[in-house]
């Protein structure tokens, strides 16, 4: 049989997968939650229709969005993570030993059951004794939080479905007033390439701009979100992610990486001139 | 009555696949005359956008499915006649007021009234007795009326026609209506009742008393608010005590002979809906109400007001699917919360006067957007907060009426710089939109607290409305 699974990037871009087996479907109070096995990308995860991983390209994002700030801020210890409850990023998170507290707020606790079940290798460190698992609404969550993490990490999913909320001015208002006086506030920032998205991506940068002292976007490649090209967000109180970076106190942890390095680090904030273009055509405004 | 039915779409369905040929009004022919106006729109929806003809009855006298959906309508409501209405609650409560009065007729009401009511005055040239309602000093808006105040209009005033309530108030304050029904009728007079900001009363449980129920002899009912019908639709209602072919003459003065499919067929469905699920829906209303209110309460220096308020007289009841949140004790007003929510957090709200705002909730809410709008609230705390020395707080003044609205409306009249205008005796309406309520209506006198109030409205932003003058620099007042 010959079954492919096709998201639309565009009305008039799609990316196909081959499928060999659907793993988990069900439809949950939020939205549609799948598991899909792939040859080519092996098992992925798909919310109303979208990727949100594949078991051969996440590392490269959940890399991205972890050791970023913790090789900028040298004694991070208290970490929340709203969004996505799939457990790369808490994976991740968890390698670090300084990390006292990982806070995950998720709204649909079918992604994480679905996550445990299926994609275990994503999931297999949400059980760590760091980790405090809260369902709910994250703007909820947020905004009765102050003056207590050193670290949010906004792993959400795209801006047009139930995590619209996360990419309003008032969402990053409420980080901004849960993070320490020294804190980053990462998420990520979608793709920078086709209107739609460049739009989204340009609206939530000028409301997180308007926000912190300090907001920069920094990129990746990942190739299955849209253009396989996508981007993050760099917020923060007191941290320059450039002039800030310790890579010798990063790389003195030893931590085994594939997509993320402190030479990398660098390079991820030097972006197309395009791209700087949207970005300041916001900015200044 | 079968309240699956919906007549009047049922019949524009039918007609549909009839394919008649188009020979009549509206000129756009099913939208072909206008390419660019059926792309915005939609072709179902400028296909439907007929005039009226046999088969889909004629707002002006109607005998067939017209009729048949405003049987329907006075079923759903417990009315014994509901009229189907295409000019807005506005022309709701202007037709009430024509039905029971005529030039020189007293009728009892709150000053506190939305501005068609005054409107009407001016129109037939009837008196309004003014029962002034409380008002709660720290919330600065207007109550209801009290039982003992209305009683003694009444019995001032033996020769009024009728005594008007509003059920509830923009705020979802509700006085005691069933009490007031019952002192009208005991006096010979009708009771009127502009229920804009009441339809889901009719359908919900735990809400306040309708006005059908209560008695009262005719209701202005908003489907297009709480009920989920398009702008501009809503329903007038009237007891037994009322000619229907009278009623029917009076609307038919003012209202268009081309009523609007689209709002009627709207209307018909809306009617439905409310009448098989109206009891689940306003259930989920009222929980996501009091959930915000709730969390709204959780922020310092913002009070959600609800029931607490309620005395058993000027306040009888309060419509807890009101979201009222009081903002001076942030040191901002009412309207200033409005306009960043608006501008900055792209949160549109219902209104902000100078100590409240109003958020509508209704039918179409999304628990995710009221976490948005409750986010905003405890941002805009945190960014803007300041002290609320010398803030006014005070939306509803005591009125010093001099002459009738009619009279002071067509009275010979000089335009004047609006600080020249003190004590001298106003021509026409003043007043911020919404709310809707005047600060000042024809033939009333100009006071230095109405001037403060003006000129503060004005510098906080308000949208003020009413004067032949749009930018409110003069004010026409009545010659000496």
């Amino acid at each position: 049989m010959d079954i492919w699974f096709s998201e639309s990037h565009t009305p008039d871009v799609k990316l196909s997968l081959r499928v060999t087996k659907q793993l988990f479907s069900e439809i949950s109070d939020y939205q549609s939650v799948e598991v899909l096995e792939t040859p080519e990308f092996g098992r992925v995860l798909v919310l109303d229709g979208n990727i949100m991983l594949t078991e051969r390209d996440e590392f490269i994002y959940d890399e991205m969005i972890t050791h970023v700030p913790m090789a900028v801020h040298p004694s991070i210890k208290n970490v929340l993570v709203i969004g996505v409850g799939d457990g790369g990023v808490v994976k991740e998170l968890t390698r670090y030993e300084q990390i006292e507290s990982i806070d995950m707020v998720e709204l649909d606790e079918v992604v994480v059951r679905a996550c445990r079940n299926y994609l275990p290798e994503n999931a297999c460190r949400l059980d760590d004794e760091r980790v405090h698992i809260t369902y709910g609404n994250p703007l909820k969550f947020i905004r009765k939080c102050e003056n207590k993490y050193d670290l949010i990490i906004v792993d959400s999913n795209d801006p047009f479905g139930p995590s619209e909320g996360l990419f309003t001015k008032e969402f990053y208002g409420n980080c901004y007033n849960a993070l320490k006086d020294d804190g980053i506030m990462v998420n990520q920032q979608g793709s920078p390439f086709y209107q739609e998205d460049a739009v989204a991506m340009q609206q939530s940068h000028k409301r997180i701009a308007g926000t912190f002292p300090i907001s920069r976007v920094y990129q990746a490649h990942i190739p299955t979100y849209a253009a396989g090209y996508w981007t993050f967000g760099f917020a923060s109180k007191k941290y320059h992610p450039i002039d800030d970076l310790d890579a010798e106190q990063w790389n003195s942890k030893h931590l085994r990486t594939r997509y993320y390095t402190t030479r990398l680090h660098k390079g991820a904030f030097y972006l197309p001139a395009f791209l700087e273009e949207l970005l300041e055509e916001v900015e200044s405004k | 009555m079968n309240q699956n039915r919906a007549p009047i779409y049922e019949a524009l369905d039918n007609f549909k696949r009839q394919r008649v040929v188009p020979f009549d009004v509206p000129g756009h022919k099913r939208g072909r005359g206008n390419p660019e106006l059926a792309e915005f729109l939609g072709q179902k929806c400028v296909g439907i956008d007929v005039n009226s003809m046999k088969p889909l009855d004629n707002l002006c006298h109607p005998i067939s499915v017209i009729r048949e959906a405003e049987e329907l309508a006075a079923d759903a409501f417990g009315a014994a006649h509901a009229f189907l209405m295409v000019g807005g609650t506005t022309s709701c409560v202007q037709s009430m007021v024509l039905s029971v009065c005529k030039a020189g007729d007293k009728i009892i009401l709150p000053r506190n009234v939305h501005r068609s009511v005054i409107n009407a005055l001016v129109l037939c040239g009837a008196v309004p007795v003014y029962v002034n309602p409380e008002v709660d000093i720290r919330l600065g808006i207007a109550l209801g009326m009290k039982r003992e105040q209305v009683q003694k209009a009444i019995e001032e005033n033996p020769d009024a026609v009728a005594v008007f309530v509003n059920n509830p108030t923009y705020y979802g304050i509700c006085s005691d209506l069933k009490a007031i029904v019952d002192m009208a009728h005991k006096a010979g007079m009708l009771c009127l009742a502009d229920e804009a900001h009441g339809t889901h009363f009719y359908f919900g449980d735990n809400l306040p008393i309708s006005a059908m129920k209560a008695g009262a002899d005719m209701a202005s009912v908003s489907m297009h608010k709480s009920g989920g019908s398009l702008t501009q639709s809503s329903f007038l209602l009237t007891s037994d005590a009322l000619s229907e072919g009278y009623v029917r003459q009076i609307i038919n003065l003012t209202q268009t002979t081309s009523a609007s499919y689209l709002l009627m067929s709207s209307l018909d469905i809306s009617r439905r809906n409310l009448a098989l699920r109206g009891k689940e829906i306003f259930a989920q209303v009222l929980k996501n109400a009091e959930y915000a209110r709730d969390e709204v309460n959780q922020i310092d220096g913002f009070y959600a007001f609800g029931k607490e308020l309620v005395n058993g007289d000027s306040v009888y009841d309060f419509d807890p699917i009101k979201l009222s949140i009081h903002t001076l004790d942030i040191g901002m007003a009412g309207i200033e919360v409005y306009d960043i929510l608006r501008d900055e957090y792209d949160i549109q709200i219902e209104f902000g006067d100078l100590g409240n705002i109003l958020a509508y909730l209704s039918i179409g809410d999304r628990i995710q957007d009221i976490e948005r709008l409750v986010s905003a609230l405890a941002e805009i705390r945190r960014l803007y907060k300041k002290n609320p020395t010398g803030m006014l707080s005070q939306e509803y003044i005591d009125p010093i009426v001099v002459k009738s609205p009619q009279e002071a409306f067509y009275a010979d009249k000089e335009s004047l710089p609006i600080n020249e205008t003190c004590d001298r005796i106003v021509s026409e309406f003043v007043m911020c939109y919404p709310p809707g309520i005047p600060v000042l209506a024809p033939g009333e006198k100009i006071t230095p607290e109405i001037l403060k109030y003006i000129n503060y409205a004005k510098e906080k932003g308000c949208n003020m409305t009413g004067p032949a003058d749009a930018d409110i620099n003069f004010l026409n007042v009545l010659k000496n």
